[in-house]
């Protein structure tokens, strides 16, 4: 059981990092982006080429992070530059990056089995396999997590909470909300592209399908997250969101303990997201129906 | 103060819906002018508004505030000089957020956001006195999300977020016209509390004439992108409803004609 558990937790803290970069639009900015579909795999593919190349892995996430904010800098240009529909600006740029990352990689997959990875930096201090993406997970997502709390904790970052709550009241306080939205959409994709690199390095390959369902496993850690653990506070939000990630993990794996196919995953989860979004309109017509009564 | 030169806007130039919402119209305010707004339906009461703080561009003329050319600048870069509070309570707060931060958001007003906190250990303790002064009970609910609170606490929080960093212009756009008769009355005794305590030059639309007629030391009336009556001091102050609905008429050839205005 632990033999299962302890890998399953260590996939939901890389995971997080991108439940964290969809909670910061879907939630914070109150848009649904869609170039996480594209960055995810990104990040994968930058870290990858770099890490092949020889460079040092904290280097390789880094740049992949780079990479995933210009990408969400572009969406986000579309979005209050040109005025397209935030969905679509995500679409146009997730499509775009699908053509980037066969470049950025020079072929559909790079594995990385015999190259120099963040885990078997942390291998080489004398931990298991198992231990070392635990630690690495713990870690970057400690990380991450206290520096998004450090950042929505400053005037610009609730400058971009209040853009999400009421894009009139902030401009009206003076604030541009085209440089909130593109910078919020900078620090969501900069996150999942770093995720990206994260499941790379663990997967042991980059893959350009790999981004395939993203916006639905991160909304799904998002709701899963906020309907078990709350939403009391920013802080209270952010520690729901990765735990929502690992308990994702953990119903995913469970389900396939259970003996569902693999291939059903992915329809698996929409449906789960389906039920999370409809929540709402269930509880209303449940309570409508007591009061009626 | 504040200069509006010859300012017409229309909407949906060229299309069957087009209309003319401002007329080449100017108007100039002094400092500490208290200005009141009535007119009828569609008349541009809320296009001058809107057109002052910069929510849509306008098609010609100025708008001056104190020397500077604002008839360009972006709504947020007009934020500086502009305090204002809406019709609608949900729009001058961000409801998802606690009251201390919206409030450390107002007293930030036109300043670009750094990397500093957003909220100070020490402004606390003066958000709280402000609060007090609201005499609303919310100096203990600092942490309190806004879209917990009612209608006319929103819109009280609103004026204090507007005028927290004293504007040189504050525009209330009807904002007391979705609330109940007590409570519109409470926000607008507050209003002018907080206007003379701070010298505020105001411009204030209202669908209500008695106010109109209470508050202010000027009284415009608009009909279909003019300014049909300005009325100011003595001449306001012996003004009463029927003398405002006869001006009105004689000016605008017509009867008023607003069906949401409120005569008593």
């Amino acid at each position: 059981m632990i033999d299962l558990l302890l890998p399953t937790v260590s996939q939901g803290l890389l995971w997080s990092l991108m439940a964290l970069g969809v909670y910061l639009t879907y939630r914070v900015l109150d848009i649904a982006d869609l170039t996480v579909e594209g960055t995810f795999p990104l990040g994968a593919a930058v870290a990858a080429e770099m890490l092949i190349k020889g460079f040092n892995p904290v280097v390789a996430i880094f740049v992949a992070g780079i990479a995933g904010a210009l990408a969400g800098i572009v969406t986000g240009l579309l979005h209050t530059k040109l005025k397209i529909p935030a969905l679509l600006a995500g679409i146009l740029t997730m499509i775009a990056l699908y053509s980037v990352n066969l470049r950025v990689m020079g072929k559909a997959n790079l594995s990385l089995l015999r190259v120099d990875t963040a885990f078997t930096f942390v291998k080489n201090m004398g931990l298991t396999n198992t231990m070392s993406v635990l630690v690495v997970g713990i870690i970057s997502t400690l990380f991450f997590s206290l520096l998004i709390y450090w950042f929505f904790g400053t005037e610009i970052g609730a400058a971009i909470r209040a853009t999400g709550f009421n894009p009139q009241m902030i401009r009206a306080q003076g604030v541009n909300t085209n440089f909130t939205i593109v910078l919020g959409l900078l620090l969501s994709n900069a996150l999942v592209a770093i995720s990206g690199a994260f499941i790379a390095q663990s997967n042991g390959f980059a893959d350009v399908g790999m981004g395939v369902g993203t916006i639905v496993i991160g909304l799904a850690s998002v709701i899963i997250g906020e309907v078990l653990f709350g939403t009391r506070s920013f802080k209270n939000s952010l520690i729901s969101v990765v735990l929502g990630s690992v308990t994702y993990r953990i119903v995913i794996a469970v389900v396939l303990q259970m003996g569902m196919p693999p291939n059903d995953l992915k329809l698996f989860t929409a449906v789960l997201v389906a039920l999370a979004l409809a929540m709402p309109m269930f509880k209303g017509k449940i309570k409508a129906r007591k009061v009626a009564e | 103060m504040l200069r509006i030169e010859n300012v017409s806007k229309t909407f949906f130039p060229g299309s069957v819906n087009e209309k003319k919402a401002l007329d080449n119209i100017s108007l100039h305010m002094v400092p500490g002018d208290f200005v009141t707004v009535i007119g009828s339906n569609g008349a541009g009461k809320s296009t001058i508004l809107n057109s002052i703080a910069g929510v849509f561009p306008i098609d010609s003329g100025k708008i001056i505030i104190d020397a500077t050319d604002i008839s360009k600048m972006p709504e947020h870069k007009r934020a500086k000089y502009i305090g204002r509070v809406f019709q609608d309570p949900m729009l001058g707060t961000a409801a998802g957020m606690m009251i201390e931060e919206n409030l450390a958001i107002a007293a930030r007003r036109g300043k670009t956001p750094g990397f500093s906190w957003a909220i100070k250990e020490e402004e606390r303790q003066a958000f709280r006195e402000m609060l007090r002064e609201l005499d609303l009970g919310l100096e203990d609910r600092l942490t309190a999300r806004v879209g917990l609170l009612s209608g006319g606490q929103r819109q009280a929080l609103t004026l204090l977020m507007a005028t927290m960093q004293q504007p040189k212009l504050l525009l209330l756009d009807e904002h007391t016209a979705a609330l109940d008769p007590k409570t519109a009355d409470k926000v607008l005794k507050l209003t002018r509390s907080i206007i003379s305590r701070h010298h505020l030059t105001t411009l204030m639309i209202t669908h209500n004439m008695r106010d109109a007629l209470r508050f202010g030391n000027r009284l415009i009336m608009m009909n279909a992108g003019h300014i049909v009556v300005d009325v100011e001091g003595m001449e306001k102050d012996r003004l009463t409803i029927p003398d405002l609905l006869a001006l009105f008429e004689k000016a605008a050839g017509a009867a008023l004609d607003n069906d949401r205005v409120l005569l008593g």
